[in-house]
């Protein structure tokens, strides 16, 4: 089973050596090679320099036969668009994209693509946290 | 018409004025503080400032209205599209125009269901194109919806077709010659009109049979 990993900072580093770790044959994708420091070296997946907007970038990466992508770049815009890329043009079953803006995050999960929004886990968890934690006011 | 533009740069600026000019109704959305307080100066009220991509910036200029037309005209293509998507599909929007910076992201302009778009860069290729006659083909207008083009090709001495009837080519399907220009005058294509060398002929072809149909009038590509 093949995984392709858009964006590989601190979330998507993380979620590409978790998946090859579960078993999968997991390529990343980042505009700077830095980024493949992030992965360790013993990194034994694909690796791939280039934007994520750029279909031969995403073809090297082996998007045409992929069944799972992330998208986590560090553009709100740039993940709405690739993902909708990936799921539209390449028929990719599993696409998840992050979404920093709760609203945005809604509106596309309201039209079919699963996003996902760090910004709202955090406001539930803190949310839950202190009414868990602190006496309700009075 | 009410009008809301994304996008405060060179384009959306210009566009904003003459619309202005035109006597229609205008929001202008910009981001960058600096480009946002020139613009003030001059626009005043009409000119809005945040992210054109968050949907409360987009509801306090009015997208809710909504209005006839917005147009994402920023510099950035995935920006662009997600407005023009937040537009249409949130808010029915009835037209949306994006502008598209890199060429290479057409693709996913056309792919998202955003068909009107706008490319500098597309257009001044078309014009190099047209002066460059070596290139044989010229694209003038594309007709996304139908899956057409109208293109021009200059028949040459060695062209295949030179000295043949219309009426007997093997075009190939989809595609059709409209007009031959030759001594400064136009004439419709019959089917006993002579192809000769130096004619401009126009041509209307299906997307994908464009590189055929210059074959066929000009021979494999030197």
């Amino acid at each position: 089973m093949k995984a392709v990993v858009i964006g590989c900072g601190r979330v998507g580093s993380a979620v590409a050596k978790g998946l090859l770790a579960d078993g999968w044959d997991v390529t990343a994708v980042d505009e700077s090679e830095d980024a493949l420091m992030r992965l360790g070296s013993g990194w034994r997946g694909g690796f791939v320099v280039g934007h994520g907007m750029d279909a031969t970038v995403l073809e090297q990466a082996g998007v045409p036969d992929a069944d799972a992508a992330v998208v986590s770049t560090n553009g709100d815009n740039t993940n709405l668009v690739i993902g909708q890329v990936l799921q539209k043009r390449y028929g990719i079953g599993c696409v998840v994209v992050r979404v920093l803006d709760p609203a945005r995050a809604e509106f596309y999960a309201e039209r079919g693509l699963r996003t996902v929004c760090p910004t709202q886990t955090a406001i539930s968890v803190l949310l839950d946290t202190v009414r868990a934690t602190a006496p309700a006011p009075a | 018409m009410y009008v809301v533009v994304a996008g405060g740069g060179k384009v959306g600026a210009n566009v904003t004025r003459t619309l202005l000019e035109m006597g229609h109704e205008v929001t202008m959305i910009e981001q960058r503080p600096d480009r946002f307080a020139l613009l003030e100066e001059e626009f005043g009220p009409v000119v809005m400032r945040g992210d054109a991509t968050e949907i409360s910036v987009l509801e306090r200029a009015g997208i809710a209205r909504p209005p006839e037309l917005l147009l994402a005209a920023t510099g950035d293509d995935e920006d662009n599209l997600v407005i023009s998507q937040i537009g249409k599909e949130g808010y029915g929007v009835p037209k949306a125009i994006a502008r598209v910076n890199d060429p290479r992201n057409q693709a996913h302009f056309d792919l998202l269901g955003i068909t009107q778009t706008i490319c500098a860069t597309t257009s001044v290729l078309g014009l190099v194109e047209h002066e460059v006659p070596e290139h044989g083909l010229v694209r003038l207008l594309e007709l996304q919806k139908e899956g057409l083009e109208i293109v021009e090709v200059q028949i040459e001495k060695d062209s295949p077709v030179a000295g043949s009837r219309a009426g007997g080519l093997k075009l190939p399907g989809g595609s059709r010659l409209i007009s031959v220009f030759r001594h400064g005058r136009t004439e419709l294509v019959e089917p006993e009109t002579v192809m000769r060398p130096g004619d401009q002929v126009l041509a209307i072809v299906s997307n994908d049979s464009a590189l055929d149909l210059r074959r066929v009038l000009l021979g494999a590509p030197k």
